[in-house]
């Protein structure tokens, strides 16, 4: 029995480590400097700590860029934050109405519907790329924040759907009745008594419609254009297209910065999270 | 016509019907009860009056209204769910309030008609509780004080005291009665507990298989069962049943079940024309009699309830139910004589299985 709980501990340790020891050398080597890191091993302790390297991730270096901006990252994350406020709110409020209307009230073709939304759950991004720019073309606003916003809501309503769906499918039968003997139509039996009970959901539908949206490259790469340039793609220019020396350091620190919105997210609401998930809403 | 009137109300689901032609006037102030096993279509007819249901055919009157094609919010009526139905992010305050709101009341006049509902159900104290923070016995007051609150002209119940304890839905349902007969509202109330029905009903409907056996008072209905299903339905323990013929036997008429001939007292005149033509008896535990007239029968179980006991019996080639007072004693095995009470047992057609003379 002990040594069972030895190597159940001795496994989770490995696996621990496995995943932390990339972001230990991650911000161990943003805090170097750029001697430091030539000379020494990458799982050294920085000798003497700094944050150059950050400012220089998050304001770009004027002295080496060419075009009217300095490279950082400041920028982008800004257009990360318009994409971001916008595409959450459209495809977490659509997908609950309309996972609302699935579940709760009874329409010619409803389960034909739910079934088109889960295939469109399931097809990979990639599949329907090139028709879905031809249709933001058509509309006017590809290379646009709002074309790029449009992108993210199309794709984040199938999932946010299915998940309302099957929470609003769990409601007693009676509730709805006594809304209706209430007098309660559509909008008010919504906002009254299904939006509030939905709270655990509305939470987990946020976070991981946050999270995927935050961390899209492809979507961004393809219909954001120079305008509407996320954080992740900014990121792959700075790491990927810099002349001379390559800083490790400022990689690093930019990579950091890129992802510590979603960790946030994720250490600020992680208790409703796993309330989420634990009321058994997250299926399939 | 005030009151509740169903005109040839039909229920079909995907074109097999599941009711036929119900027809049913419920008067004003009635306290209707509708009784029935589960999957008669109580519920099914409950939430046609209420609309939640579409009806195939037919028409649905309230208060002299056709409602047959209205929501269930134009309809003048309240229900209260087995579930209770509370909605659980409200206060309690706000379910009850929540149908007025809808209706476009004002908060003063809301506020106003909650707290009087409050008062009258004695929740006042509960008023600002979550649903959740509730016993069940809080739950259904709160689930009828939301139906009180909007003071409709039907109130409908869907089977509100089964998930209640014993003793509480004892106290419910006196207080049921009691709200009843101080409103004087007609109620539409659906149940398999027939001791629900009994107490509460002014009138019962008998319901099996989607169609109305009886409708007619508690009292008529237990002690004049239209047919063998509201006989056999009605009543704890159970009525006996014994297939056979009625014949002479000198002066006096007896049963004859083929093996052993019952004997009658107190026999009404009428039943001297039915004489030698095939039947079942019915005849409930408290109409058999045990008497020294009677025929030997070997007990084969006593069952004391306290006030009563139930003691099976084999007689004439059945078993059959007998009650007695407790102070007698029966010893298993032992020689019992009993007679059936003439005056009020039940005689069916044993093919249709409706009541033959005139109940």
């Amino acid at each position: 029995m002990r040594y069972n709980r030895l190597a159940l501990y001795g496994l989770l340790g490995i696996a621990a480590i496995m995943i932390l020891s990339p972001v230990f050398i991650m911000i161990s080597t943003s805090l170097k400097s750029m001697d430091e890191i030539r000379n020494g091993s990458i799982f050294t302790l920085p000798a003497d700590p700094g944050f150059a390297a950050w400012g220089k991730a998050w304001f770009g270096d004027c002295a080496k860029t060419l075009g009217d901006t300095c490279g950082g990252l400041s920028s982008s994350f800004m257009t990360s934050v318009k994409i971001v406020i916008p595409a959450l709110f459209l495809s977490v409020g659509l997908g609950a109405i309309t996972g609302y209307a699935l579940a709760a009230w009874k329409m010619k073709g409803a389960n034909v519907m739910f079934a088109a939304l889960l295939v469109g759950m399931f097809i990979p991004p990639q599949v329907t790329l090139y028709p879905l720019i031809i249709m933001i073309r058509e509309l006017g606003i590809f290379g646009t924040i709002p074309g790029l916003i449009l992108v993210h809501v199309i794709w984040g309503v199938a999932f946010t759907t299915m998940m309302f769906r099957n929470f609003f499918k769990t409601v007693p039968e009676d509730l709805l009745k006594a809304a209706r003997i209430d007098g309660a139509g559509f909008w008010p039996l919504f906002w009254h008594v299904m939006l509030p009970l939905s709270l655990p959901i509305l939470g987990v539908a946020m976070i991981l419609q946050f999270t995927y949206i935050w961390n899209d490259f492809l979507l961004g790469l393809t219909f954001g254009g120079r305008a509407g340039q996320p954080m992740t793609v900014a990121l792959n220019n700075l790491v990927g297209s810099q002349f001379g020396e390559k800083e490790y350091n400022v990689d690093m620190a930019a990579t950091m910065l890129t992802a510590l919105p979603t960790l946030a997210v994720y250490l600020l609401s992680g208790r409703m999270f796993v309330r989420g998930i634990a009321a058994g809403a997250v299926k399939g | 016509m005030n009151g509740v009137e169903l005109r040839n109300v039909t229920k079909a689901y995907a074109g097999l019907t599941v009711m036929e032609n119900i027809n049913l006037q419920i008067a004003d102030g009635d306290f209707l009860v509708l009784l029935g096993p589960s999957g008669c279509g109580k519920s099914t007819l409950l939430n046609m009056i209420a609309g939640l249901e579409p009806t195939t055919g037919g028409s649905i009157h309230i208060n002299g209204r056709d409602v047959t094609g209205l929501e269930p919010d134009e309809r003048d009526i309240a229900m209260v769910f087995q579930s209770y139905a509370l909605y659980p992010t409200m206060s309690v305050r706000r379910n009850i309030g929540f149908g007025l709101k809808m209706r476009g009341m004002a908060k003063g006049e809301i506020e106003k008609r909650v707290a009087e509902v409050g008062e009258l159900l004695q929740i006042t104290p509960l008023l600002d509780r979550k649903p959740s923070q509730l016993s069940g016995g809080q739950q259904q007051r709160v689930a009828i004080g939301r139906a009180l609150v909007r003071e409709p002209s039907v109130f409908l119940f869907d089977e509100p005291l089964s998930n209640l304890d014993a003793k509480l839905r004892a106290d419910m349902r006196i207080e049921l009665k009691r709200l009843h007969e101080r409103l004087g509202r007609t109620i539409v109330y659906v149940t398999h507990d027939q001791i629900e029905a009994m107490t509460l009903a002014t009138k019962v409907v008998v319901l099996d298989k989607g169609s109305i056996q009886q409708v007619d008072t508690p009292e008529n209905v237990y002690r004049r069962p239209a047919n063998r299903f509201v006989a056999s339905f009605v009543g704890a323990p159970t009525m006996n049943f014994i297939d056979g013929k009625l014949t002479h036997d000198g002066d006096d008429i007896v049963f004859d079940s083929g093996s052993g001939c019952l004997p009658l007292i107190n026999v009404p005149a009428e039943i001297r024309d039915l004489i030698g033509r095939p039947m079942t008896l019915g005849a409930r535990p408290e109409h058999m009699v045990f008497d020294d007239a009677g025929i030997s029968s070997r007990v084969l179980l006593a069952e004391p309830t306290g006030p009563d006991q139930y003691v099976r019996l084999a007689v004439a080639g059945s078993e059959l139910t007998a009650r007695s007072g407790p102070e007698q004693i029966f010893k298993s095995g032992s020689d019992a004589r009993i007679l059936v009470d003439g005056a009020r047992m039940t005689l069916f057609d044993p093919q249709s299985g409706q009541a033959l003379l005139g109940s």
